[in-house]
C-alpha cells in the first residue's frame, strides 16, 4: 500500500492537498515549501512540474511555471529535491504536470525514478482515459506508479465508472469547466453537481480541485468529497510572502 | 489509406487526442458531428456551393512558362492565392463554420499567427452572423497590423495573447483555455494540428485543392498525376490539402519548411530536422523542444511558418519517407518570391515562396511539377520592400 492509499485508509474526510510549482518562487524553494506545508498539517502535496505551455492553467500557475523555468527548474533536479524531502518526510507526494517534459525525460525512466525516490502518484491531465488505455496503462501498472484521472461536471456516468476502474489512489474532481485559479465562490449549480456526484457513492476516494481558494470553498467541497486541492490560492499567498502555516490555518 | 488517420486519430505513431478531461466532451461532440456531416449530401453541397460562389473556386491551375523554361520542368501553380481573402485558409473556415452552424453554435473562436486564418475566420463569421473572437500574440498584432484592422472591420474581436512568447503558439494556448472556460463556443483551428479530429478534418476541408488539381491536370496534360507536388509546411494545412488525393499515388510529395536564418543558426523553424517526438496542443508530433521538453520558440521570416510543431500527418509522411523535406532559408524564399514576381507577374505570400524556392534545389529533366501557391503576397509587402 503506498502513502496515498494509507492516507485515505486513516482519513476519509477533510483531506487537504496543496499544489506547489516545483522551483517556485526560488529554484531551491521546493524542499522548504513542502516541509512547511507538512508542518502546517497538510495531508498531501502535489508538486507541479513546470511546462512552457500549460494549457489547462490560469494566469497564476502559468506565471509560477514560467518563473520556475526561468529559475532553471527541470525534472532531474526535482527528483533530487524529492530525495531531499524523503530524508525527513513521509507525506504523500503526487507529481502533476503535462506530458511533454515527461516524454522528453523518457516515460519508463521517469516512472522508475518516481518509484525510486518515493513519488506516490501522478496527475498528467493531457493523458486522457482513452490514450491511457491505448498506449500507457501497461507501463504505469507494470512500474507501479498510479495515475490519477480528472473528472468534470460534464463527464458522463459511463466514463466515471471506467475512470473509477482505472483508479488505484484517488479521482480528481474538477469543480467547474474552467482553467485553474478562479476565485469566485461556488454557484448553486456547481453545488448541485457536487451533490449529484456525491450520490454516485464511488468506491475510490475523490478530491475536488480548481477554484478552491478560501475556507468557505474548502469547507463546501469537503461536504461532498473526501477533501480538496488548493493550488493557485497557495501560490498567490507564497508570492505575497505569507507563511505556509498561516495560509493553511486560514483555510482548514 | 495507410497515410490517413486511423479511428483513434493516429497517423502512424503521431496524432491522437492528448487533451485534459475538461475538453473531452467538446472534442467528442465535434467528432460525432464531423463524422455525420461528411456523409451528409446536404452539408457537402452547401460547402461546395460556398466554395464556388463565395470563395471563387475552382482556383486556376496555371502553367508557368517562365519558371518552366528556367528550371527545365513543366511547372504548374495551383492558384490558392486567388481565393477570397487571399489564401487557402478560407477553404477550412468555410467547412468548419458550416459545421459550427450545424451544431447550433453561436460563438466562434480562433487562433492566428500572421492573421490570415484570423481574417478567414472573421470573414466566414461575418457571412454567417456568428460572434467571432480571434486570439493573436501581442507581438504578432504589432507585426501584422493590417490583418488586425481587417478582422476588426469584419466585426471580430481580436484578443491579444500576452503570455509566453506572445506569438502563434501562445495564441493557440489562449484559444484552448478560452475553449475550456467556454465549452459552448466552437474552436476553428487553422491548421492540421490539435487533437483528433482536427488534423483529419482540416485536411478533409482542404482536400478540395488536390481534388481540383487532378481534374485540371487531366484536362491540361491527359494525366491526373504530376511527378511531384510541392507545398510549404508550418502546421501544414495547405500541404495536407495539396497532398490529400495523391497520398496513395505514385507522386513525389515535397515539403518546404522554414530554415529561417539556417537550420543550425538557432533561428529556424525546420521542425523535421530540429524536432523530436513530443506533445503540444493536443497531439503527438515532431516538436522543437529543449532536452527538458520545454517548447522552443521557432523563427522564420514568414509568420505563417513559425510554429514549433508540424501536423501529425506530415510527421508521419516524413518519418515513413513518403514525403521529402527541403529546408528553405529566409533569403532563398525572398529570392524565389522575386523571381516569381518578375517573371510570372505574381507576388506570392512569403510562406508560398518557400515552396517555390525548392525549384532551385532539384535538377529537373522535364518532369511535371505542381506547386501549391497557397497565398498572395500583399501582407508581406513591407518585408519585400526591405529586401529589394
Amino acid at each position: 500500500m503506498n502513502r496515498i492509499q494509507q492516507l485515505f485508509k486513516k482519513k476519509q474526510e477533510n483531506v487537504c492537498s496543496v499544489f506547489v510549482t516545483a522551483g517556485y518562487p526560488k529554484l531551491e524553494s521546493t524542499v522548504d515549501v513542502v516541509l512547511d506545508l507538512e508542518a502546517a498539517r497538510v495531508d498531501m502535496i502535489e508538486i507541479g512540474m513546470p511546462f512552457s505551455d500549460p494549457l489547462a492553467d490560469g494566469p497564476t500557475i502559468q506565471k509560477s511555471s514560467l518563473q520556475a523555468l526561468k529559475n532553471g527548474m527541470n525534472i532531474p533536479l526535482l527528483f533530487e529535491q524529492i530525495e531531499e524531502i524523503r530524508k525527513t518526510s513521509q507525506i504523500p507526494i503526487v507529481l502533476m504536470g503535462y506530458l511533454n517534459p515527461v516524454m522528453a525525460y523518457g516515460l519508463e525512466a521517469f516512472l522508475e525514478k518516481c518509484k525510486d525516490v518515493g513519488v506516490d502518484g501522478l496527475i498528467i491531465p493531457d493523458i486522457s482515459l482513452e490514450t491511457y488505455e491505448l498506449e500507457y496503462r501497461y507501463l504505469f501498472t507494470q512500474l507501479g506508479v498510479p495515475l490519477t484521472f480528472l473528472v468534470t461536471p460534464r463527464t458522463s456516468l459511463n466514463r466515471i465508472i471506467r475512470i473509477q476502474n482505472n483508479t488505484e489512489t484517488f479521482i480528481y474532481y474538477v469543480s467547474s469547466s474552467a482553467t485553474t485559479g478562479r476565485s469566485s465562490n461556488f454557484t448553486e449549480q456547481q453545488e448541485s453537481a457536487f451533490l449529484q456526484f456525491n450520490e454516485l457513492k464511488l468506491t475510490v476516494p475523490v478530491l475536488a480541485g480548481f477554484g478552491i481558494h478560501n475556507q468557505e470553498t474548502f469547507h463546501t467541497v469537503c461536504k461532498y468529497f473526501n477533501g480538496g486541492i488548493i493550488g493557485s490560492a497557495f501560490l498567490r499567498s507564497l508570492e505575497k510572502g505569507q507563511s505556509a502555516k498561516s495560509f493553511v490555518s486560514s483555510l482548514i | 489509406m495507410k497515410y490517413q488517420a486511423d479511428k483513434n486519430g493516429y497517423f502512424g505513431v503521431y496524432g491522437g487526442a492528448f487533451i485534459p478531461e475538461l475538453l473531452y466532451p467538446n472534442v467528442e461532440e465535434l467528432k460525432a458531428h464531423f463524422t455525420e456531416a461528411k456523409e451528409d449530401e446536404k452539408f457537402l453541397s452547401a460547402f461546395r456551393h460556398l466554395l464556388r460562389d463565395y470563395v471563387g473556386r475552382p482556383t486556376p491551375l496555371y502553367f508557368a512558362p517562365s519558371l518552366s523554361l528556367r528550371y527545365g520542368a513543366n511547372v504548374y501553380l495551383k492558384r490558392e492565392d486567388l481565393n477570397h481573402t487571399g489564401a487557402h485558409k478560407i477553404n477550412n473556415t468555410i467547412g468548419q463554420v458550416l459545421l459550427a452552424q450545424r451544431m447550433g453554435k453561436s460563438e466562434i473562436i480562433a487562433e492566428t499567427g500572421a492573421g490570415q486564418h484570423g481574417v478567414a475566420t472573421a470573414t466566414v463569421c461575418a457571412m454567417t452572423g456568428l460572434r467571432c473572437k480571434v486570439f493573436m500574440g501581442e507581438k504578432d498584432m504589432a507585426r501584422q497590423a493590417p490583418n488586425v484592422a481587417r478582422m476588426k472591420m469584419l466585426g471580430a474581436e481580436v484578443l491579444p495573447a500576452i503570455t509566453g512568447s506572445k506569438t502563434l503558439k501562445d495564441a493557440t494556448n489562449e484559444a484552448i483555455r478560452y475553449w475550456i472556460n467556454n465549452p459552448d463556443s466552437y474552436y476553428i483551428i487553422g491548421s492540421v494540428v490539435g487533437p483528433h479530429p482536427y488534423p483529419e478534418m482540416v485536411a478533409y476541408f482542404q482536400s478540395v485543392i488536390s481534388e481540383e488539381m487532378k481534374k485540371q491536370l487531366l484536362e491540361k496534360t491527359g494525366f491526373e498525376n504530376p511527378d511531384m507536388v510541392i507545398a510549404c509546411v508550418g502546421g501544414g494545412s495547405n500541404a495536407a490539402g495539396a497532398f490529400y488525393h495523391y497520398l496513395d499515388e505514385p507522386v513525389e510529395l515535397i515539403i518546404a519548411e522554414a530554415a529561417g536564418k539556417g537550420v543550425n543558426s538557432g533561428k529556424s523553424a525546420a521542425t523535421s530536422v530540429l524536432g523530436s517526438p513530443g506533445v503540444l496542443h493536443g497531439s503527438k508530433t515532431l516538436l522543437m523542444q529543449t532536452k527538458d521538453g520545454q517548447v522552443i520558440e521557432p523563427y522564420s521570416i514568414s509568420a505563417g511558418l513559425d510554429y514549433p510543431g508540424i501536423g501529425p500527418q506530415h510527421a508521419h509522411l516524413i518519418e515513413s519517407n513518403r514525403a521529402k523535406v527541403f529546408a528553405i532559408t529566409d533569403d532563398e524564399a525572398l529570392d524565389a518570391a522575386l523571381i516569381l514576381s518578375k517573371t510570372e507577374g505574381i507576388i506570392p505570400a512569403l510562406e508560398s515562396a518557400h515552396a517555390l524556392a525548392v525549384l532551385e534545389k532539384i535538377k529537373f529533366s522535364g518532369q511535371t511539377v505542381v506547386i501549391n501557391l497557397s497565398g498572395r503576397g500583399d501582407k508581406d509587402l513591407e518585408t519585400y520592400m526591405n529586401y529589394l
